[in-house]
């Protein structure tokens, strides 16, 4: 028992508190299921609704509709019942359901009967020469600030990369008073012909019409260059300029502030230490967990809802959460499942929601050049590897990423290969002429937050547990 | 690098960086605090000390890590700010103890 969680087993622990954790905890609890929720932020809305109860910015237009509709599905889930801790970082996660989690400086062990996972997706690394300057974040990280704090870049201020986030970025800085120099677009111009047989269900999905209208609003009002090829940050110890190339023609601009975007990939760590099964997407370029058709993974009882399921948007993500929430009412509670509304609806939903998506996928697939750098280019932030000591290590023998710790510590600083580990596949995978599936990605462990040794040490421990190490 | 939009109407928090009181707003990280305000926060990597600011602000990257209130590598874009909370920025590779 501790004293920041009111019970040490629930029916149904839920992790992340965006769209599908929010979906999953109001349906979970509603049904009368004893539910908590485990949040690292500060309230609710996960990245896409992110400071959805506390952020400065009122006026309701500025951040858009699709922020605001974030509201009803907070307010389920505070009324549903259901527990729900923020500022809980969860650091690990086990084939016996039992979670590690940090609340306050202090970790405890939680049980469940059913775990859903609902972490979402982080920004795809973008790894080009200079991305590892001040100066230099992703295009996610300024929309945080926008959201959250209200901050808007006053710099001079180039955002590159590709995909709708950046365009929904680009439109809310400039509603909100600030300064965007010039949009580099990278899409690549084959990718318009791979995507067109998905055109006619994109067409048709919400998000065309409200792409092309917040493509309209930036284009009046910035410069936008399109068919980046090339892209490098330049500085001496902070950022001073951005370098591209555009139909062939190089440019250099002077930059204060470079916002990168390049899509979003699910965020695998705790799935993946958790034992779940990954396979490598052909069309995403990523790592998506194996699921059925209701959301549960090779690993009895867990659950993975959410665009940690493969990037699906948020309105996929709260069925999603719905449909794994639902999937765990019927499993403990059966005479509650009945009185809910039928699974094939739920599915038709999600399918609806999840149209156009393929479209977005091809178009967006990122460039190899902006996947796969070259040279002195940074692949591991933390550890400060470059792209050709990989090279190097595969040449004198490193045959994956787990080896690859091994010859260069790559993935094990402190972001445990978030930033690195999808360059590192690809990277290995083609220098040795093998698909990143028989590459594979690190093996993930616990504890995949940091957490100090005395919080470690400090957890509370069974009498049996004790017993096994202590000696005499 | 980053301005505070108009109509910011919350509450007044005020930090201290190494020292140097910084005005904050209820509802910031201290990564967003540290970036809004005019100092220079680049910290220096503990690999080469190469000088890196906050890049992803949503706990992923790790390159906000800051010592808060004595407590070393805090993930500063996870951590809301309080009143006369003391940041110091991380020069070189962390410190036994801290």
């Amino acid at each position: 028992m501790n004293a920041a969680l009111r019970h040490d087993q629930y029916d149904v622990v839920v992790i992340g508190a965006g769209p599908a954790g929010l979906a999953a905890t109001a349906t979970a609890a509603g049904a009368g299921l004893s539910t908590l929720l485990l949040d690292e932020n500060a309230g609710p809305g996960g990245q896409v609704w992110r400071a959805i109860s506390s952020t400065p910015v009122k006026s309701r237009a500025m951040l858009g509709d699709e922020y605001w509709a974030g509201e009803p599905i907070v307010r389920a889930a505070r009324a549903s019942g259901a527990e729900m801790i923020h500022r809980a970082t969860v650091w690990s996660l086990d084939r016996n359901l039992e979670i590690g989690v940090s609340i306050g400086g202090g970790s405890t062990v939680v049980g469940a009967h059913r775990v859903i996972i609902a972490t979402g997706a982080q920004e795809r690394p973008f790894p080009i020469p200079g991305w590892t300057l001040p100066g230099v974040m992703t295009a996610g990280a300024a929309q945080t600030m926008l959201k959250s704090s209200g901050l808007v870049p006053d710099g001079r201020t180039i955002i590159a990369g590709q995909g709708p986030l950046l365009w929904l970025l680009a439109a809310q800085i400039l509603r909100l008073g600030g300064r965007i120099d010039r949009v580099l677009d990278t899409t690549a111009r084959s990718n318009y012909l791979t995507a067109l047989p998905h055109a006619l269900a994109f067409m048709t999905s919400s998000y065309f019409m409200k792409g092309l209208a917040m493509m309209r609003e930036v284009r009046t009002r910035v410069p936008v260059i399109s068919g980046v090829t090339e892209l490098a940050a330049d500085g001496d110890g902070s950022l001073t300029a951005v370098s591209y190339v555009a139909r062939g023609k190089r440019e250099t601009m002077p930059a204060d502030l470079l916002l990168l975007h390049q899509g979003v990939v699910p965020n695998v760590n705790l799935a993946m230490a958790a034992g779940v099964n990954h396979r490598w997407d052909e069309r995403e370029l990523c790592w998506s967990p194996v699921l059925d058709a209701d959301g549960a993974s090779s690993v009895e009882g867990i659950a993975i809802a959410g665009d940690g399921a493969g990037i699906g948007g948020a309105q996929a993500a709260i069925w999603r959460g719905r449909i794994a929430a639902r999937s765990a009412i019927a499993a403990l509670a059966p005479e509650a499942a009945t009185k809910l509304e039928p699974v094939a609806s739920l599915r038709a939903e999600l399918a609806r929601a999840e149209r156009g998506r393929a479209f977005i996928d091809t178009l967006f697939q990122p460039a190899r050049q902006f996947r796969i750098p070259a040279g002195d280019t940074i692949v591991c932030r933390c550890e400060e590897i470059t792209a050709q000591e990989i090279l190097d290590s595969v040449a004198i023998g490193a045959t994956g990423p787990n080896q690859l710790k091994a010859y260069r510590r790559t993935g094990m600083g402190p972001c445990q290969g978030r930033l690195c580990g999808l360059t590192v596949t690809e990277l290995m995978a083609e220098a040795r002429g093998k698909t990143p599936q028989e590459i594979g990605y690190y093996r993930l462990r616990a504890p995949v937050k940091p957490i100090t040794l005395s919080e470690l040490a400090s957890l509370p421990k069974t009498e049996a547990a004790t017993q096994a190490v202590v000696r005499g | 690098m980053f301005k505070r939009s108009n109509g910011d109407a919350r509450r007044p928090v005020t930090i201290f960086v190494e020292g140097t009181a910084v005005d904050a707003r209820e509802g910031d990280t201290v990564s967003a605090a540290l970036l809004a305000s005019s100092l220079d926060v680049r910290r220096a990597t503990a690999v080469s000390g190469a000088p890196r600011l906050p890049y992803c602000m949503m706990g992923v990257c790790f390159d906000c890590l800051v010592t808060i209130d004595g407590v070393g590598s805090r993930q500063g874009c996870l951590v809301p700010v309080a009143d006369g909370m003391q940041i110091e920025i991380r020069k070189g590779k962390r410190e036994i103890g801290r």
